[in-house]
């Protein structure tokens, strides 16, 4: 078996008394979507947060591409090779499309202290971030400002930038919301497709589209992974039925 | 260099200290709790000592001139708050800058519009005047004890209000979660208005206060505003014991090291040398504090997260 | 974008052609103001780049302003007195050569920005107005304890410095040096607006998060910005102390700061000529208004009040409309 892309070990992370994140491993595998799912307030946010950089644990280590990356920061990750989409957007809301994606092009490339050429002139540049526009079907609205894109073009932007970074590994925190159902899938055929690129470990509400997609699925209850499988074994698992459906349907 | 010369610039620290405090205090509840910054809080430390001064002058009573200062400073902020300040909540802190420095700029000249360029004198009272005989034989003013100890009651009164009273739990709660406390059902402008209003009479007083010491004018709030700052940014934002910390830090490094780094200088420099260059490097010492505690604490000694 | 480019280059020809004009008619005074505006501007425009494209309210830039003045005070008083700064490690004499006083200044305002900036930009929010404004004051109390140089008084140079091939004690040669120096750094800045380094910087004013996300460190950026800026200002700084042949703490002072953002804030943040605009309007209401009264500051104050209140996009936003940004 070839080494995981992505090991996180008994990460542990408390606020005051509540244990957002407790004892959590889980690992993602060359090739595969791994989702995470649980109910709200499992610990998703807080847990996709240490995973990028955003939030030091308070026990336990990330492993990036078999180097540990405990202690580095979001910077650090992201020049790894992390990518990583958003559940509330955060693009620069002033710019316009296609200047957010060639700010993700320009990460790639590691440097921005260029400090006359026009950078919208640059056309090594230009090439990655339409390419990526493309690619999540953004490109006719690359000149549009970022402020006026719906909710789900946000979302589809977000993935773009991600891809211009050209990444070892993406971490996609609710892609599909506010995509509506034609949205959903298409991008569903896209994940399904990128996953071959680079593995994805992926948060996201939609069941249809975690179960359509995903390799493994871990679930997340009150910050601790209590079951990890394939989409038939999470189904048919009696403790994730009664953390979803209540003790209640077991009887 | 004898031990009654230090004890007595330790009390002269204290006194800067406690001064310092009671501006501070103003500035990091208004931040804490509504999150604005609030460059005009020296313009309020004018308006107390302006307020006093005058009705000293007109009645002769430092009593109530010190009263004068409370109610013109509260006041003077009370108008503000509503009229101006409160459209600045949801602002970004630009917008904040912009309109307190507008402030000063109007306060600044209204005042000397009002009272002339000239700085006018306020007399410490007779009662209070004069040295007292410490213990070790020290002879200290008498006025300046009486500031410290002012000084500490109010900032006791303060620790009280806001441990224990309503009106406390209220600002308590204000400064974890605005949202909450408007659903709680408390009138939150009003209280605004009241907290605002406290801040310029803590800062009013300590403009009447050091006033009898030193000379009343125009712009002599914004020294004692900048240092205030400084206060803040190392005792923490929001945090009333790191401003009381803060404060006595700043005013004892800033009391004794411009006495002492001089004779400190002269052990090894030329006298006029050691003059000059004492002098430099006291005036900046408290910066440098400030520096260094950066350093180790972004966010302050009590400060949450920056 | 059509009409504020033209605006900017109608507000660009016209602060030529007034001092031209004047020089015409022979009204040296005018001529004087219209510098003056030209270098004010230009203390304005190293600020935009860190308060405009970098989201940095800086409090502290009258630092670099009277480090420019001070690096002109200094080498300048030197070079009448015929002492040099120092002689080790290597002779270092005093100069009245523009060019050379130029780089003094840039090279310390560069160097106090690296340092203030390092500190200061570990924080964000209040804590960066209220260290920068802290860091502006030190170095003013160090003005007026440093007796060697004039202390409180200040410091008078007999003799405005040297330009070569120019004439400066002339007041048009003057101007024309300022204004040379004022365009030459409004290309820098719309360079830098548009540059690679400008888009990363715009960025991380809008999110921080996107621009670690990236891989790119908001905090280099930022350091980067406020070490262009610092000079820009300085620079600015070195020229108005040449303008008055006078350099104090004043120059230092925090008031200098909140000027310097006035200047900015007027013609509208983040709008590449706003510090040209807004300069102008100070100076012209200081003439006007202080003409009328002698407390014409309450004036300033209330416009500036009105306009924070009521008219975010600054007097250029009126104009060409809403929507400049970056």
């Amino acid at each position: 078996m070839t080494n995981p892309v992505l090991k996180v070990e008994n990460l542990s992370k408390s606020f005051g008394a509540l244990k957002a994140s407790n004892d959590v491993s889980l690992d993602l595998r060359p090739g595969e979507i791994h989702a995470l799912i649980g109910p709200n307030g499992a610990g998703k946010s807080t847990l996709i947060k240490q995973i990028s950089g955003g939030l030091r644990p308070d026990a336990g280590r990330i492993e990036v591409l078999g180097r540990d990356v405990t202690v580095l920061d979001t910077v650090a990750r992201a020049r790894m090779g992390l990518g990583r989409t958003f559940q509330i957007s955060s693009l620069a809301m002033e710019f316009s499309v296609l200047q957010n994606a060639v700010l993700g092009a320009l990460g790639a490339r590691g440097r921005a202290f260029g400090l006359f050429r026009n950078v919208m002139r640059d056309a090594a540049l230009l090439e990655t971030a339409h390419d990526a526009l493309s690619r999540v079907g953004l490109q006719d609205v690359a000149q549009q400002r970022t402020a006026d894109l719906s909710h789900g073009q946000r979302r589809q932007l977000e993935v773009a930038v991600a891809l211009t970074l050209k990444p070892r590994l993406f971490l996609m925190d609710e892609p599909m919301a506010g995509l509506g159902a034609s949205g959903s899938k298409e991008l569903t055929g896209f994940l399904d497709a990128l996953r071959q690129e680079a593995p994805i470990l992926l948060v996201e509400p939609d069941m249809d589209a975690v179960f359509a997609l995903a390799d493994r699925i871990s679930v997340l209850v009150y910050g601790a992974v209590i079951a990890t499988g394939t989409a038939d074994e999470i189904r048919n698992n009696p403790e994730v039925r009664r953390a979803y459906l209540g003790e209640e349907e077991l009887a | 260099m004898s031990f009654i010369l230090i004890l007595e610039q330790v009390l002269n620290g204290l006194q800067f200290g406690v001064m310092l405090f009671l501006m501070a205090a103003g500035l990091t509840l208004v931040f804490g709790v509504m999150g604005l910054i609030n460059l005009a809080h020296g313009s309020l430390y004018m308006v107390g000592a302006f307020a006093a001064a005058a009705v000293a002058g007109l009645t002769g009573s430092f009593l109530l001139a010190l009263i004068a200062s409370l109610a013109a400073a509260a006041a003077a902020g009370a108008l503000v708050e509503v009229t101006v300040i409160r459209r600045l909540y949801d602002r970004d802190h630009l917008d904040q800058v912009l309109a307190t420095f507008a402030l000063i700029l109007i306060f600044s000249e209204g005042t000397r519009w009002l009272f002339g360029s000239f700085p006018l004198f306020l007399d410490v009272p007779a009662y209070l005047s004069g040295p007292v005989t410490l213990p070790f034989g020290i002879q200290y003013p008498l006025y300046r004890l009486a500031i410290i100890a002012i000084g500490l009651v109010v900032g006791a009164g303060l620790f009280w209000l806001i441990a224990r009273t309503r009106i406390g739990v209220q600002i308590r709660a204000g400064e974890a979660d605005r949202e909450m406390i408007a659903a709680l059902g408390v009138d939150i402008s009003k209280l605004y208005t009241v907290v605002f209003a406290l801040g310029a009479a803590l800062a009013g007083l300590a403009g009447a206060l050091v006033g009898a010491i030193q000379s009343v004018q125009v712009g002599m709030g914004e020294p004692v505003l900048i240092l205030a700052f400084v206060v803040i940014v190392i005792g923490g934002i929001g945090s009333i014991k790191g401003a009381l910390v803060g404060a006595l830090l700043v005013g004892l490094t800033d009391t004794l090291g411009g006495v002492f780094l001089p004779r400190l200088f002269a052990l090894m420099l030329e006298p006029a040398d050691a003059a000059s260059l004492g002098a430099s490097l006291a005036s900046m010492l408290i910066y440098i504090l400030m520096a260094a505690v950066l350093l180790v604490r972004p966010s302050g000694l009590f400060g949450g997260s920056a | 974008m059509g009409r504020e480019r033209l605006f900017n280059a109608a507000m660009l020809l016209a602060l030529l052609a007034v001092p031209l004009l004047a020089w015409g008619l022979q009204e040296p005074f005018i001529i004087t103001l219209a510098t003056k505006v030209a270098i004010l501007a230009l203390a304005g425009v190293g600020l935009n780049i860190a308060l405009g494209l970098g989201g940095l309210v800086s409090l502290g830039h009258a630092a670099f302003f009277g480090i420019g003045g001070y690096a002109m005070g200094t080498l300048a008083s030197h070079a009448q007195n015929y002492e040099p700064l120092f002689s080790w490690p290597f002779l270092f004499e005093g100069s009245n050569q523009m060019p050379l006083i130029w780089l003094t200044a840039v090279l310390a305002s560069a160097s106090g920005a690296l340092v203030i900036g390092a500190l200061s930009l570990r924080t964000s929010g209040v804590y960066f107005i209220m260290i920068t404004l802290a860091f502006c004051q030190m170095l003013y109390y160090f003005a007026i304890s440093w007796s060697a140089y004039g202390g409180e008084d200040g410091l008078s140079i007999w003799v405005r410095n040297e330009m070569p091939g120019l004439n400066t004690l002339d007041p048009i040669q003057f101007f024309a040096v300022a204004f040379g120096v004022l365009c030459l750094a409004l290309w820098f800045s719309a360079r830098l607006a548009r540059s690679a380094f400008g888009l990363a910087l715009s960025a991380a004013r809008q999110s921080e998060e996107r621009v670690e996300t990236v891989g790119l460190a908001p905090f280099k950026l930022r350091l980067v910005a406020f070490v262009i800026s610092g000079p820009i200002t300085g620079l600015a700084g070195a020229l108005f102390a040449d303008l008055n042949r006078f350099v104090s703490p004043t120059m230092l002072s925090w008031h200098t700061s909140g000027e310097i953002m006035i200047f900015v804030i007027l013609g509208g943040v983040g709008r590449l000529y706003g510090p040209l605009v807004g300069a102008a309007v100070y100076i012209l209401l200081e003439h006007l208004l202080g003409g009328i009264s002698e407390y014409w500051q309450i004036f300033l104050g209330l416009l500036l009040l009105g306009m924070v209140l009521f008219a975010r996009g600054g007097l250029i936003g009126a104009p060409v409309g809403s929507g400049g940004g970056a």
